[in-house]
């Protein structure tokens, strides 16, 4: 099963720790993607440009109708997500929890629909 | 064989014939409907010459038919469901007596699936009164005061989520055994407390939840002997449904630890829970939270009377259990068990501490704990008002009842 792990964190406080020194997760963000490609689980994953530069696109009667910002007022956003390959859903949270922002945010595993074909 | 009697056996067989079905078939919907047909067919063919020698196998066996038969008379029959049908058929169950597919195997598997932390806790319990313990989905209902349809509903969207998840039908590995072990025990605890002392409703114990609960209990120990804790849970489980005969009056009217008939108590079953605790106690290590708690219910049902009752070594339980799990309900109790061995003034003034820290705001026993220290210490019109917030606190009628007595017998003393 192929499954999409979403990173959720407050951007702005993630912003002010990646500024001080020695706080930034990029190393430890190297090492687990690092670690996840070797065991075979990683299938792809981005760092997203934070909510400001966000669109929301929704269809109404059949119109695009689109706004400026994320889906949704909360006080964690996206930040990055992992499409990962796990044998079940144990897997793929214990991969989740292993993804540095678990600490300080919340990660939302989903599985990814499966087209019968 | 009469329909009483063959539920009876298909009752009892269910939850591991359906255990094992589930692993068989990769379904859990699939399962349950076959193994439905099965009871419908066992109806029918046990009647003249009786139940076979293994009405597990049968029951697993024929639903398993059962199960070919739908997949092919599916209209869009396909290669994929070939597969299926044949690595069902490979897997036939052997009539013999034994448990040649791993029966305990798979009641363990789906012990454990049912209560996945992928779950909300409700619909943990919920998935594992209907599919472990085999209620019906009415009394499942039933047991969250719900309608049939809303649970219905609730149950459907669990099994979605086994599917579409990908929840494993497998015991979990070494690395994650204790915790999900642990996470099966609050189960069967939240089903046991909720037939214990409903939260709501006309009755106060649910005699049907805390039998399910032990048997849950049993089923478990008997499985994994070596998990921890589960004895001093059975333990604790078998020696507060021993007092229940004493608890309620004939008008359904609760009666307190104190005013309790301890004839009326069942002594085997205290026996039983006896022999589990000094088993758990006598496990190395750190002292479980279950164990303790069971070791203070099995201080209670040893002794002759209220007054005669160890406190003191009650108290000392207490104390480890704030330590090793802290709550603010383990605190009320304790409080309320030094008002014993030191006297009201000292466990009032633990409670108003509790309360001052607002730990226990939504839990009704906190007014009705003060309320009683209050009335022990003679300040009555405190007492009253404490009686009263506890009244409005309590959605439970019996509760309802016992705080308007002790405001009536306030009032006749003063």
């Amino acid at each position: 099963m192929q499954y999409l792990l979403m990173i959720y964190q407050n951007e702005v406080d993630y912003a002010k720790m990646e500024a001080e020194p020695g706080q930034t997760m990029s190393p430890e963000y190297q090492a687990f993607t690092q670690s996840i490609i070797s065991s075979g689980n990683y299938k792809g994953g981005d760092r997203l440009q934070p909510t400001t530069t966000a669109t929301t696109v929704r269809v109404r009667d059949g119109k695009i109708l689109t706004t400026d910002g994320p889906f949704a007022e909360t006080r964690e956003q996206l930040g990055g997500y992992y499409l990962i390959e796990a044998k079940n859903l144990d897997e793929a949270i214990g991969i989740a929890a292993r993804i540095p922002s678990a600490r300080v945010g919340s990660i939302e595993v989903r599985p990814i629909w499966q087209y019968n074909h | 064989m009469t329909p009483d009697a063959i539920e009876k056996v298909f009752r009892d067989e269910a939850g591991r014939a359906l255990a094992t079905l589930i692993r068989l078939v990769g379904d859990f919907d699939l399962a349950e409907d076959a193994l439905q047909d099965a009871f419908a067919a066992a109806l029918l063919d046990w009647r003249g010459r009786g139940a076979p020698a293994n009405p597990r196998a049968w029951l697993v066996n024929v639903a398993r038919n059962k199960v070919i038969d739908r997949i092919r008379r599916r209209r869009n029959f396909r290669d994929k469901e070939a597969e299926i049908v044949h690595a069902i058929e490979r897997d036939a169950v052997g009539d013999e007596a034994d448990d040649p597919v791993g029966f305990d195997d798979d009641m363990l598997r789906l012990i454990f699936t049912c209560c996945h932390p992928a779950f909300a806790p409700e619909v943990q319990v919920a998935l594992t009164l209907r599919t472990v313990c085999g209620l019906t989905t009415a009394e499942v209902a039933r047991a969250f005061l719900t309608g049939e349809e809303a649970m219905a509903q609730r149950l459907v969207r669990a099994k979605q989520k086994i599917r579409l998840a990908g929840i494993p039908y497998e015991v979990p590995g070494r690395d994650s055994l204790d915790e999900r072990l642990r996470g099966v025990l609050t189960v069967i605890y939240l089903v046991f407390t909720e037939g214990y002392l409903a939260t709501s409703g006309p009755e106060l114990i649910r005699h049907d939840l805390a039998r399910e609960a032990i048997r849950l209990g049993r089923l478990l120990l008997g499985l994994i002997p070596e998990a921890p804790d589960i004895k001093g849970l059975l333990a604790l489980m078998l020696l507060h449904d021993a007092r229940r005969a004493g608890r309620t009056d004939a008008s359904g009217d609760i009666v307190l630890l104190e005013e309790q008939d301890r004839s009326t108590w069942n002594r085997e079953q205290i026996a039983e829970g006896l022999a589990l605790v000094e088993q758990a106690l006598r496990v190395k290590g750190r002292p479980q939270p279950y164990t303790v708690q069971a070791a203070i219910a099995a201080l209670h049902a040893q002794a002759p009377s209220y007054q005669e009752t160890d406190w003191r070594q009650i108290v000392g339980l207490y104390e480890v259990l704030l330590r090793i799990a802290p709550s603010p309900v383990i605190e009320l109790n304790h409080a309320a068990a030094v008002s014993m061995v030191d006297g009201p003034a000292r466990a009032l003034a633990l409670v108003d501490s509790l309360a001052a820290r607002g730990g226990l705001n939504q839990y009704d026993l906190l007014p009705a704990v003060r309320a009683d220290l209050l009335r022990r210490l003679d300040r009555r019109d405190e007492a009253r008002a404490a009686y009263r917030a506890a009244s409005e606190a309590t959605q439970l009628v019996p509760l309802k009842r016992l705080y308007a007595r002790r405001l009536a017998e306030l009032d006749l003393g003063s």
